[in-house]
């Protein structure tokens, strides 16, 4: 019996430090990447900037809902940020929009290279980053509100009397429920409506889909509204989930490449696979497994060290070994995702 | 006007904005932009050389800089002897292994055939080369970094000065750029800039982490310098001498008693003032040397067939130019001056700070020079980084000054004006986005663009 219990303890433990946060974290990123693989599907290039529009996106947001704060309005239970969202999305594909026309639109007319645009792109995140820290600042800022908890460790110890603890922020479960039915709504789009049709034409050979009659102006322009609001509910929900900062933005982006990438870039169901792999391993590789080998191994054959693989602050590290590693042992990525 | 006036003509701008910051702010802060701009123009030719010659797109420039700093610290620091004792052994085990299993990586990769037993047979030299150099790395770092953590804990240098460190910066991050450039430069354009980003940020976990090697978050202060100290001159006969000859006009218009007391303060301004001058030295042969080969190398035969590989890959392969070995070369010689700049700059902050390495300041700025300034021209990658550096350095007084010009209409104390004028030093990486976007619109060659000379 007590080996029951032990073990259950240790699956536990796993949850709670792993599968939790590795599910929120992997859904925040995979947010982040589809934006990333869409802008590359159909505008062909890396985009930069993407980082720093979600922080452009979120510092709206957070505006906004100490706004609310200030008027009395909440959500009860839930993150008044919810409600000061639609806001951040509509500044957000404003900004994207106008930096499309302002800067994109005349490479694109002028057909250069892609490396033309991700230069460009490295422009336009210089300005957005100036942008978010003259307005909110470079440091920390907390904008969670509401419950934090949607189960307490405390509280699941005491219903099941086991000695291990499992706890759900609510950021973590919005998170989840959010990714889930944003990727949906997504994918009908893509699949099941005539612009989302248009664009995987697009995507897929521009030519033939020019010819078929397909407006590229507003294949371009769905594009970035798509992009907008990705970016500003992922961004938004890592606030939420950690905090805001916007330099922590600006290294976001790398796992956020990374899972693009890994998952085979331009393909949307591998940004999102790519998200969750680049997410628990990072996760995974840094967890110390001592207390699971405790409860798994008989007394006095426990570990002496901590038994993690990497230090945490290799962290960030793991996700750019694997994108090094997919980059050349199959640049396609794990789902085959446009050949560059 | 035809090329060199341009030249003379921008670079003379420069002088002036110099000099009137000189005259304007002070002399020792105007020196200490041009050595800054100094440092940079080294890192934007070295980078020049990697995009503008070769088009290779390295967005790694931040890890390079810091493998020079890292050279700096292991060449000038006195080795700490109670680090190295009982631990030597075991650092050459565990480098043993680690050769080792890069051998034993390398020799499964060329001869099992490929396929999933070769992937797997890798994986599993990987993993067990790691856990044995693991095995024996790991107490032989905690042994090393027991060792006086607060004031040392690593292993140390070589106690040579720090300007050996200048070429060894550059030969370490040739080093790693070579295997870097071994691995990913196959990659288009676009993976590489990623790739080598990634890379850059590992370079610098690495650094953070490794307390044995580097010290890691603690940081390595009070790095020795090539040049004089301020109070040893200040203390120094000959000194005083020539601050009484050079500020002889000013000494003779003070009555008696003043003089002792003013001749000090002059001495204390100038030796601040020579120990830049004295790097300023330095940093300009550094420059002129690294320019002088650059401007040959990129006009010799093997400069234009590095233009030709860069204009069409495939017609150069066609010609019999080997594209591959090429890249790696450039890419080699491009991440050295990168690392000597890097080597440089440590030097003259006299720290080694792995965390105050960010890829906006150290990576995408020394790219916005570049760019500006003119890809595929030394002298303009020379140009943008003077420039640059200016203006990344003046934007936040001037940001300043205008927040305070343009809400003087409000109250003092009011929250919106505080807020712009705290925040104003934040406008310029607006207004160096800007600055790109712009010249890479209107003037995609930058200031000074690539001269293409034609066959007479």
């Amino acid at each position: 019996m007590e080996v029951l219990g032990d073990i259950t303890s240790a699956v536990v433990l796993l949850l709670n430090f792993i599968v939790v946060p590795g599910l929120s974290y992997g859904s925040q990123l995979a947010l982040g990447a589809l934006g990333i693989t869409l802008v590359f599907g159909i505008l062909r290039f890396a985009n930069f900037a993407h980082g720093d529009t979600m922080a452009f996106g979120t510092m709206i947001v957070i505006l906004v809902t100490w706004w609310l704060q200030a008027q009395g309005i909440n959500l009860g239970p839930l993150p008044t940020a919810l409600l000061a969202l639609p806001a951040g999305i509509l500044l957000t594909v404003v900004l994207l929009v106008v930096t499309d026309r302002l800067v994109y639109r005349h490479y694109r007319r002028q057909k250069s290279a892609p490396v033309t645009f991700m230069i460009a792109s490295i422009g336009v995140m210089f300005v957005t980053n100036g942008v978010v820290r003259f307005v909110i600042g470079p440091n920390d800022q907390r904008f969670l509100d509401g419950e934090r908890f949607i189960l307490r460790a405390r509280d699941f110890k005491a219903s099941t009397g086991l000695a291990e603890g499992l706890s759900i922020k609510v950021s973590q479960g919005l998170t989840i429920v959010i990714a889930v039915l944003l990727v949906a709504a997504l994918f009908w789009f893509l699949q099941k409506t005539r612009t989302g049709k248009a664009m995987r034409a697009y995507s897929d050979n521009e030519d033939l889909a020019l010819l078929s009659g397909v407006d590229p102006d507003r294949v371009v322009l769905v594009t970035w509204t798509i992009a907008a609001i990705l970016a500003t509910i992922a961004g938004t929900l890592y606030g939420l989930d950690k905090s805001f900062k916007p330099f922590t933005y600006l290294q976001l982006l790398l796992p956020m490449f990374a899972a693009a990438i890994v998952g085979g870039i331009g393909n949307p169901i591998g940004a999102i696979l790519g998200g969750y792999v680049i997410a628990f391993s990072e996760v995974m590789v840094t967890y110390a497994y001592k207390k699971v080998f405790i409860y798994l191994l008989p007394q006095g054959l426990e570990p002496e060290g901590l038994v993690q693989l990497l230090s945490t602050d290799y962290k960030f590290a793991v996700s750019f070994v694997i994108l090094v590693l997919v980059l050349l042992v199959r640049p396609t990525g794990l789902l085959r995702g446009k050949v560059l | 006007m035809n090329e060199t006036q341009k030249t003379t003509a921008a670079f003379g701008v420069i002088a002036l904005l110099l000099l009137i910051i000189g005259f304007a702010q002070s002399w020792n802060v105007a020196l200490g932009i041009l050595n800054l701009c100094l440092i940079s123009a080294v890192m934007a030719l070295g980078v020049n050389m990697q995009w503008g010659y070769a088009g290779l797109l390295n967005v790694g420039v931040m890890g390079f800089a810091a493998l020079g700093g890292l050279a700096a610290v292991l060449v000038s620091q006195a080795p700490v002897a109670e680090a190295w004792r009982g631990n030597a052994g075991g650092l050459l085990l565990a480098a043993m292994c680690f050769a080792a299993t890069v051998f034993a990586g390398i020799f499964t990769y060329r001869r099992v055939p490929v396929g999933r037993t070769r992937t797997l047979a890798l994986a599993a030299v990987i993993i067990a080369g790691l856990f044995v150099t693991r095995f024996f790395l790991d107490p032989t770092i905690a042994s090393i970094e027991s060792v006086n953590p607060a004031k040392t804990g690593f292993l140390g240098g070589m106690g040579l000065p720090i300007i050996f460190s200048w070429l060894i910066g550059g030969f370490v991050a040739a080093g790693i750029a070579w295997c870097i450039g071994k691995v990913a430069l196959g990659l288009r354009a676009d993976y590489l800039a990623i790739a080598t980003l990634g890379i850059s940020e590992i370079i610098i976990a690495v650094l953070k982490n490794e307390d044995w090697l580097s010290r890691g978050v603690k940081n390595v202060t009070g790095l020795s310098r090539p040049v004089p100290y301020e109070l040893d001159l200040q203390s120094s006969a000959w000194f005083v001498d020539l601050m009484r000859w050079w500020h002889a006009d000013a000494l003779a218009a003070l009555a008696d008693g003043a003089r002792s007391e003013a001749l000090k303060q002059f001495a204390i301004d100038g030796s601040s003032i020579f120990v830049k001058l004295c790097y300023t030295g330095l940093f300009a042969s550094v420059l002129a040397i690294i320019l002088w080969l650059s401007v040959r190398a990129l006009n010799s035969p093997w400069g234009r067939m590095m233009r030709a590989i860069r204009d069409n890959e495939i017609a150069a392969g066609a010609m019999g130019k080997n594209v591959t070995r090429r890249h790696l070369e450039i890419f080699v010689l491009g991440s050295a001056v990168i690392g000597v700049a890097g080597a440089m700059l440590t030097t003259l902050d006299g720290q080694f700070t792995p965390t105050s390495y960010q890829p906006l300041r150290f990576t995408f700025l020394i790219w916005v020079m570049v760019i500006v300034g003119g890809s595929g021209n030394n002298a303009g990658s020379v140009l943008g980084g003077f420039l640059i550096w200016l203006v990344w350095i003046q934007a936040e007084p001037v940001g300043v000054w205008l927040m305070e010009f343009s809400t003087g209409w409000l109250a003092e104390d009011n929250a919106l004006r505080l807020h712009l004028i705290d925040n104003a030093q934040h406008m310029r990486l607006l207004f160096m986005g800007l600055v790109l976007l712009l010249v890479l619109r209107f003037s995609p060659g930058g200031i000074l663009p690539e001269v293409v000379r034609k066959r007479s």
